[in-house]
């Protein structure tokens, strides 16, 4: 039997805000053993009394990181977890995490490309973990990012991929704004389907490895897609958060 | 034994819903939804039912296989159980129709060898169950939920659903159980999720 993931005590270091709803927190983790792009940690709050809670939030630093982990977190109106995370947790403050978790929805270099990666909200979090690892590693596997998001104040991480894109090793990040666009915007303007996919797959031809991950609906309209549009199933990995994703 | 761990700060919420009997049919850090997510690995694959068949192979003395059609004129009943997803979400009173494991394995003679279950599926999905885990309606193969055909992301036209462990292995998109004399880890049991599944013993991933 392999041996337990066991709890582990965290201490929440840097908090920074990505926009106005979704933070990142740098967990620090001194025995923390390692894990893959993709994979998630557990998280378990204990009140007085006994009663806890558990959660799963996907690991959003790059595993050369070593002895800490970032976790990036969407407050979710009424999210037990996610708005005490948000409300109360301050630097210095101690959490209980547990992982590595997940051996699938995962990308380090050795698997290679090319690679798209879709994402919508807060599941760019797990594709973020892709490519930070990619760029510390210097990998030039041709991967692009779709990404949508509802506003342009509520892209995660706009600042980091734009540098990441200007870096010229062959990543692109391409947006889509599903509610509202800035004056002059030049991405997509509606929300992920065939005709978006089919374009920003082109580049990358259909030895493509994907990975999408965000709501329900857009990751089925996504794989369906990417199927029809040629791709081996085998080669679409999806994780999805319900409704519930608190 | 060090003392318990307590979140500084941290009270929880206390709903009505999770109080009283509710409270006491949700497994260890799990918590109460009435949404029905999707969690799959890739794409939801679709068989068109005229192509569609369900069948029972492996350690039995004649493979069984059924049409659509022939699986719908099987005895079956609804059913109410509670839903634990190894994501953490509970679900009380989920109703489903379907025919129980228990018929499907009448319908066949199985070798004395036969210990284990594999159920196969579209999209290569497997997951692997003792048998005693799936006898004595303690397991069944699903079509319809709250009344309506299974959707397709919820593992339509029709999926395993054995309420007594984490829904991974309620395996979605079924299409028939192997009987074998050895243990194999399915897909999930093979990337890190716990063999057996048991959500009251909180046996969510391997080693726990």
């Amino acid at each position: 039997m392999a041996s337990p993931i066991t709890w582990r005590i965290a201490t929440v270091g840097a908090i920074r805000d990505e926009t106005a709803t979704v933070r990142t927190y740098t967990l620090g983790v001194p025995d923390w053993p390692g894990h893959r792009p993709g994979q998630h940690v557990d998280l378990r709050l204990t009140a007085e009394d006994g009663y806890s809670v558990e959660r799963s939030y996907s690991i959003a630093s790059e595993p050369e990181r070593a002895g800490e982990v970032d976790i990036t977190v969407e407050r979710i109106p009424d999210g037990e977890v996610s708005a005490f995370l948000h409300d109360v947790v301050v630097a210095g403050d101690q959490l209980e995490v547990r992982g590595p978790i997940g051996g699938y929805f995962v990308w380090d270099v050795p698997i290679g490309g090319p690679l798209l990666l879709v994402a919508g909200g807060s599941g760019v979090v797990p594709l973020m973990a892709m490519l930070r690892h990619r760029s510390r590693e210097r990998s030039d596997v041709p991967t692009r990012l779709l990404f949508s998001s509802r506003n342009a104040d509520d892209i995660i991480y706009r600042d980091e991929l734009d540098r990441l894109a200007a870096a010229g090793d062959g990543f692109e990040v391409v947006h889509t704004l599903t509610r509202s666009r800035p004056t002059g915007w030049s991405g997509y303007d509606r929300r992920i389907d065939d005709r978006m996919l089919a374009e920003v797959l082109e580049p990358l031809g259909s030895g493509a490895r994907c990975y999408i991950c965000g709501p329900t609906a857009l990751v089925e309209v996504a794989a369906n897609a990417l199927v029809r549009l040629g791709l081996p199933p085998d080669r679409v990995r999806t994780e999805r958060f319900g409704p519930t994703g608190t | 034994m060090t003392e318990r761990f307590v979140t500084r700060g941290f009270v929880g919420r206390r709903t009505p819903e999770g109080a009283g009997d509710a409270a006491r049919r949700v497994p260890p850090g799990q918590y109460l939804t009435n949404d029905f997510p999707v969690l799959s690995a890739g794409p939801t694959p679709r068989t068109p039912l005229d192509r569609w068949s369900f069948t029972i192979r492996g350690l039995v003395r004649e493979p069984v296989t059924w049409s659509w059609d022939e699986l719908m004129a099987l005895p079956n009943r609804d059913w109410t159980v509670d839903i634990s997803c190894v994501t953490k979400w509970t679900h009380l009173d989920m109703h489903w129709r379907g025919v129980s494991v228990d018929t499907l394995l009448e319908r066949v003679e199985l070798e004395p060898s036969a210990a284990f279950v594999i159920a196969f599926c579209d999209g290569g999905y497997t997951t692997n169950l003792p048998l005693g885990d799936v006898l004595n309606g303690q397991a069944f193969v699903a079509w319809e939920y709250d009344g309506k055909p299974l959707a397709a992301e919820h593992g339509g036209p029709a999926r395993l659903v054995v309420p007594g462990r984490y829904f991974w292995k309620s395996a979605k998109w079924v299409r028939g159980l192997s009987l074998v004399d050895r243990d194999q880890p399915g897909f999930w049991e093979s990337l890190g999720y716990h063999n057996r599944g048991d959500q009251w013993l909180e046996e969510r991933y391997s080693g726990d």
